[in-house]
């Protein structure tokens, strides 16, 4: 009996049609714990560094985490990862919804997808009947409109569907694979979904997900379910308002945008406009917001309501999150919300991630405004004061891949080297080659500088979390925030946090020192990665400030739903162990210390010493070499010798004494 | 027939405030399951909520008695601007539809308010108040023998419906050479 996993993968073969259940070996739970982990190690073993995100060989992995489809609260992430077309890294971008739990209860931990088909299909899971089945009759539907249409097909109303929308069948880099009300957004999973020629994978599972220890599960849960009841009715003080509960931010429920629309940059990542937010916007913006929802909605087994069924008028039902509101509007200069409430409604039929694509748009138009693109490139436009005349145009042929919108659609990086004469200069709010949140900033801080330039995700809203955005001006308010703080790994963060000041010595660039940022970031990463491993939604436990999911409580939910006896260590080596076999993939794929650094122009005053020394000190608290590769040492200590050997092997690692 | 006074117990569904998360469903089917909480399945669930959400549609149902016959009810109903099927309000484990019931052995559920505790666990692990349970005092006639072997009745008529009178009656004759 396996317990929180099932224990079996579906590999399916869409070459050939072949479709395999295949029992996964249960020391792989032991030592990747799940999701991510176990994904990662899957890549790591079949997909060779020569492998091409387009190539046959690259798979194409959906995976539940190992806590989906138990009663862990908001344990419904489905993790999708590949070989990204922009980044040529391992990508995972996570979507909530209702595909995960699902899947499980179909069977399955993961669907691994190989090679590619010859024509447009479609996947349906039915419990153990598993069908490859013809979708030429779906192409060009919409992402949201095609998981109905398969319903209908299949009769069956409680099917689970992800799926790809045009930009997906296009392979447009930033393609999502959208599901239900959520999305596996960055770095272009729709792009392989759709070079594979899989419209959607349409799941339904009536079978049982087993618990080891069930009734001291239940008792575990009641605690976290109280933490949510109290965080739910007591938010943090001191914080913006969107920092202040749990949940991914409440994007649907709150209407104050005062943060994003004058902290978060305009155009294509460029200018803070620091009083934007008057009276008049905000009472306008407010009433476009309350017109626009229905109703808020959760993803499946969550008491938060992040998400919300939008009715605006003229628009097509559909179904929002977080910041997708903002940032179509944002980057196109357009000073009312209506406009991202109908855009958002456009795109995600398209199928695109709505952070990375906005600012292609946006570059787009200012590579015209400096006469790098040409008014024959923009042929058919609406005028230049038509905002959003303009982008719902660029949107059009970056989906098709019309015209100029071919370039576009493989993202700023690789759209600015084949359009040349200074565009790269343009593409500039980029980390490894992906499109990163609109933001500019005064001073270093050297927490978010170590999260930017390091992590795997290359996304920062997947790195960040537990530890305050900034520091809390007054003494009291620290000492307030650190008196009931149970998330943390130890004690002395609270000690580093009462320390820290808005201005003076010990504030940044130069505190949190180098030594103090290396763990914190360690802690908030390793969360991420247990989250990721788990199916967890950030925002119960990474993303969140005081989450209802912790280090504190985390190991006795993993081993009384799985029946490994996990501690704090343990499950910490755990997803130290994936998190390094990642890395080395990456690694692997030429990534190295050159790759690992934030936009130049993310801080306006930087400290190249200071920033050396932090990225130092942080690679050799991890156990890397200064390239940033693990160490043998490091590799040896997480039971990953095979991999130091093939690091050495392709003389990726030469420091054989760690 | 002597009456005696009985506890009603009542769930009140606000189904507006349903944000669609079907913890509920996962919380009774867990606590259904033999032994207790060792595992989950929402088919197994004996509350289910319908959904069809961008018919903004989340409408939490509760299982009620087996019944062998289809009914007639094929009408729709539109309730503030949203259409339901009448089937959509219905409790009964019907042939019509493979809600409320095993889904290995095709046999019906029901809800019994998770007897024995001291609210049914939908409603404690439903944290948007959707559900609130409520208990009554009514005057209900005694349950005497006869009520009894009614029960017993619509129980082995289930059976039969579902296997046949035969196999059931094969089946009794079985248990009985076991004893």
């Amino acid at each position: 009996m396996r317990y929180a996993e099932i224990g079996y993968y579906l590999e399916i073969d869409l070459a050939t049609g072949n479709i395999e259940k295949v029992e996964s070996d249960p020391e792989l739970t032991e030592l990747y714990l799940g999701g991510l982990g176990t994904s990662v190690k899957q890549h790591w073993d079949r997909v060779p560094p020569e492998v091409k995100p387009f190539d046959d060989e690259n798979l194409l992995i959906f995976s539940t985490g190992l806590l989906n489809g138990t009663p862990a609260f908001s344990a419904n992430r489905t993790v999708v990862s590949f070989v990204s077309p922009q980044s040529e890294l391992l990508a995972y971008p996570m979507m909530g919804g209702f595909w995960s739990a699902e899947l499980k209860h179909a069977g399955y931990d993961k669907v691994i997808f190989s090679n590619k088909s010859p024509d447009w299909v479609y996947i349906w899971i039915n419990n153990d009947k598993v069908e490859i089945r013809d979708a030429r009759h779906f192409k060009g539907k919409g992402s949201l409109e095609v998981q109905d249409l398969i319903r209908e097909e299949l009769n069956e109303p409680n099917a689970q569907v992800a799926a790809i929308g045009l930009a997906g069948e296009n392979r447009c880099f930033t393609a999502s694979i959208e599901q239900s009300r959520s999305s596996s957004s960055r770095l272009g999973g729709g792009a392989i979904m759709g070079d594979k020629k899989i419209k959607a994978v349409a799941v339904r599972g009536s079978k049982d997900v087993h618990l080891a220890r069930g009734a001291e599960f239940m008792e575990l849960m009641e605690e976290v379910k109280k933490y949510i009841n109290f965080r739910n009715s007591n938010p943090i003080p001191g914080v913006m308002t969107i920092l202040s509960g749990i949940g991914s931010p409440q994007e649907m429920l709150h209407t104050d945008e005062k943060w994003h629309t004058e902290g978060f940059a305009w155009g294509n990542a460029r200018k803070r406009r620091k009083n934007f937010w008057t009276e008049e916007i905000e009472k306008a913006w407010t009433g476009t917001q309350n017109t626009a929802i229905k109703r808020f909605i959760s993803c499946y087994n969550c008491p938060q309501q992040c998400g919300a069924l939008i009715d605006y008028p003229g628009v097509p039902r559909y179904m929002m999150k977080c910041f997708s509101k903002l940032t179509y509007g944002m980057a196109a200069y357009v000073d009312n919300l209506e406009f991202g409430f109908k855009i958002v409604q456009r795109a995600q039929e398209y199928g695109v991630d709505a952070f990375s694509t906005p600012q292609i748009l946006a570059f787009a138009v200012e590579l015209k405004d400096a006469g790098i693109l040409t008014d024959k490139d923009f042929e058919g436009c609406p005028p230049d004061e038509d905002k959003e005349g303009r982008f719902v145009w660029l949107l059009d042929r970056l989906v098709n891949r019309e015209g100029i919108g071919d370039i576009l659609a493989d993202g700023t990086y690789w759209a600015a080297k084949r359009i040349g004469n200074g565009a790269e200069e343009f593409a500039h709010n980029n980390i490894k080659k992906h499109e990163q949140l609109p933001i500019k900033l005064g001073m270093l801080d050297p927490l978010y500088y170590l999260m930017y330039a390091t992590n795997e995700k290359i996304s920062i809203t997947q790195i960040e979390g537990n530890w305050p955005q900034a520091p809390f001006p007054k003494r009291e308010q620290r000492e307030q925030f650190v008196k009931e703080w149970p998330q943390v790994p130890d004690e002395r963060f609270k000690e580093w946090l009462l320390e820290w000041e808005p201005r003076g010595e010990k504030s940044i660039p130069h505190y949190p020192p180098p030594p103090m940022a290396s763990e914190i970031v360690d802690w908030m990463e390793m969360i991420h990665n247990i989250d990721d491993a788990l199916g967890l939604c950030a925002g119960m436990a990474s993303f969140c400030l005081k989450p209802p999911y912790h280090i504190n409580n985390l190991p006795q939910l993993v081993s009384a739903a799985t029946g490994m006896d996990v501690d704090r260590d343990e499950l910490k080596r755990k997803v130290n162990r994936s998190r390094n076999l990642h890395r080395a993939f990456n690694n692997c794929r030429g990534m190295t210390r050159a790759d690992e650094k934030p936009p130049e122009d993310h801080w306006r005053h930087r400290f190249p010493e200071l920033e050396e020394e932090l990225l130092s000190t942080y690679y050799a608290f991890k156990g890397w070499n200064h390239d940033g590769i693990p160490t043998r040492e490091r590799l040896h200590e997480l039971d990953l010798d095979y991999v130091a050997d093939e690091l050495e092997k392709r003389g990726i690692l030469k420091d054989v004494q760690g | 027939m002597s009456k005696v006074k009985k506890i009603v117990k009542n769930i009140r569904v606000d189904a507006d405030k349903c944000n669609g998360c079907r913890g509920c469903e996962i919380a009774c089917s867990a606590f259904h399951a033999e032994p207790k909480y060792s595992s989950v399945n929402p088919a197994r669930s004996r509350i289910r909520v319908l959904t069809n959400r961008l018919k903004d549609i989340w409408l939490p149902v509760f299982a009620g008695e087996y019944t062998p016959t289809e009914c007639a009810g094929r009408d729709i109903y539109t309730i503030d601007g949203k259409e339901y099927e009448e089937c959509a309000f219905c409790r009964a484990a019907c042939p019509s539809r493979d809600m409320f019931k095993e889904p290995d052995s095709g046999l019906p559920l029901r809800c019994d308010m998770c007897e024995g505790e001291d609210e049914p666990l939908c409603v404690k692990w439903c944290l948007t108040n959707v559900l609130v349970y409520e208990e009554r005092e009514v005057w209900v006639e005694e349950e005497t023998e006869e009520m009894k072997q009614e029960e017993l009745h619509v129980g082995l008529e289930s059976l039969a419906d579902k296997y046949g009178r035969d196999k059931l009656m094969d089946a009794v004759a079985r248990m009985n050479a076991k004893d």
